[in-house]
């Protein structure tokens, strides 16, 4: 049987992915291995759907507190990144420090909040923020900077403002930048969050997994591995699906003229 | 006074800097379609950029339409050797821009949009781009391309379109085809150009006059008047006055090279 080159791009993952849960089963049977060391995928998955009512709720806000912080990261970002794209001295004074602060790890800053915020979603969120506001920053800026100076040219001799370029040019022009960036930060702030519901937390998917291991429950910290993974795919491709319809123009293909 | 005009001017991009151009005096006339030719160099795009009024002159006046060159003029259209349409919009957006910036369109584009789209669909209309007004630019050739931001800098009417190497990118036949249609707007509707370019064959076809520039620090070397008959056809160009025009200019600029 002949499969559609459509049919078979959108089977691929989904086969791809049974693969990897069909070896892993056969692995951890075929070598009886302990459940409390390695869970086989049918454990986890029959653990998830006993205790799908807290995992949800624990999962839910999770989401929600991911999706904050990434929408603080994403305003923040992006209007920070309209500042360093646009004015070369800002981009001088302010690139040391952005790259200094996203080369601390987050983790080691987790404490600092807790005691300004003390436990719970506050820093989680504030986590959150701070991991994916980087790639924003970065993607907007270069989207901007990279201007060619043409086409500024024929703006500015038309009397154009730094204002009308950065409407009519700049900001379409870093879309494509833009949205490039929020795929990544989506995921990132999945990292941001969970890691700080992990270390000072009592609520989320963090503290579930965190808690389910110190009673040796495996099965129950893979079923919020997986639950956390499933939403980063998600949260993903809704950016993905967001990024073809809005900047298309910018995936052109082959047919490209010039 | 004449619509353009330079009185000894010199740039120098930087403090203490090289010239780019040194004690450039010439005038053109409104109407007039002057070419600059030259080695690579030479500083033509420099000229372009004092008329527009993007760079001020370090010495000398530069004066359009009798008023000395301050900033910015809207009633000068530019086209580059790269097309420069913005992706995201259609053909018809892109030739639209310029509307949506000078004044006076720019404050009546809201209540007349549909009269300036019927003007830029015309434009698109006169250098053979009717049609695609809706394609992207990326679905266009790269002639076509050159036609759209052709059609862009012309839009809102401006006195002086200057036009910095506009055919160098495209090949020879397609560069024909568009000499001929650059003539027919030109003869149309009445405005100045001034076109840089490396192709001696298409500055006689083209201009009233053609300019040499020397090397770097550019200067006027060589003022050459083509009195060839207008409208010119393409067949012009193998005639022996044409010939001569190209072997005088083509000797200036290999004096020029060698130096």
């Amino acid at each position: 049987m002949k499969l559609s080159p459509k049919v078979r791009d959108r089977l691929a993952p989904w086969l791809l992915t049974l693969l990897v849960l069909v070896c892993w089963e056969a692995i951890c049977q075929g070598f009886s291995i302990q459940p409390f060391l390695m869970p086989a995928p049918t454990l986890i998955f029959k653990v998830g759907l006993e205790l799908a009512g807290p995992i949800m709720e624990h999962a839910t806000h999770t989401l929600m507190t991911t999706l904050i912080g990434f929408a603080v990261a994403v305003a923040v970002g992006a209007l920070l990144g309209m500042l360093v794209g646009s004015s070369p001295i800002i981009y001088k004074a302010l690139y040391p420090m952005l790259v200094g602060f996203n080369s601390i790890p987050k983790v080691a800053f987790v404490p600092v909040l807790v005691v300004w915020f003390g436990i719970g979603t506050v820093p989680a969120i504030l986590t959150a923020f701070l991991i994916s506001f980087f790639p924003v920053v970065v993607n907007v800026a270069a989207g901007l900077s990279t201007l060619e100076p043409e086409l500024e040219d024929v703006l500015r001799s038309l009397g154009a403002s730094k204002l009308d370029i950065l409407i009519k040019v700049g900001l379409p022009r870093s879309m494509p930048f833009f949205f490039a960036s929020l795929k990544v930060a989506i995921t990132l702030a999945f990292v941001g969050s969970v890691m700080s519901e992990t270390v000072a937390s009592n609520v989320g998917i963090g503290y579930l997994m965190m808690s389910a291991s110190s009673s040796m429950n495996m099965p129950l910290v893979f079923a919020g591995l997986f639950v956390i993974g499933v939403m980063g795919v998600m949260m993903y491709e809704v950016f993905a699906r967001l990024e073809r319809h809005i900047t298309g123009w910018a995936n052109r293909g082959q047919n490209a003229a010039m | 006074m004449s619509f353009v005009e330079f009185e000894k001017v010199s740039l120098r991009y930087s403090e203490g800097g090289p010239m780019a151009i040194e004690d450039v005096s010439l005038q053109i006339e409104e109407g007039e379609f002057i070419s600059v030719v030259g080695p690579s160099g030479c500083g033509k795009s420099t000229l372009m950029k004092l008329i527009s009024g993007l760079k001020p002159p370090s010495d000398g006046y530069v004066y359009v339409n009798g008023r000395q060159v301050g900033g910015p003029l809207s009633i000068v259209g530019m086209a580059f050797q790269a097309a420069n349409l913005l992706p995201w919009r259609t053909t018809l957006e892109n030739v639209m821009l310029p509307m949506e910036i000078v004044e006076p369109w720019r404050s009546s584009l809201r209540s007349k949009r549909a009269e300036y789209e019927e003007m830029a669909r015309a434009q698109l209309a006169r250098v053979g781009l009717a049609g695609c007004e809706d394609k992207f630019p990326w679905e266009l050739s790269g002639g076509m391309q050159q036609r759209a931001s052709i059609c862009r800098a012309l839009i809102h009417k401006p006195r002086l379109l200057m036009l910095d190497e506009p055919f160098g990118a495209l090949d020879a036949f397609t560069r024909e085809e568009l000499w001929c249609m650059l003539r027919d707007l030109w003869q149309q509707q009445p405005f100045t150009v001034i076109l840089v370019t490396h192709d001696l064959r298409e500055a006689v076809f083209l201009a009233d006059t053609v300019y040499v520039m020397s090397k770097r620090p550019g200067r006027i070397l060589v003022k050459r008047e083509i009195d060839l008959p207008r409208p010119r056809d393409l067949e012009v160009t193998y005639t022996d006055a044409f010939a001569a025009h190209v072997h005088v200019l083509r000797e200036a600029i290999g004096r020029v090279r060698e130096n």
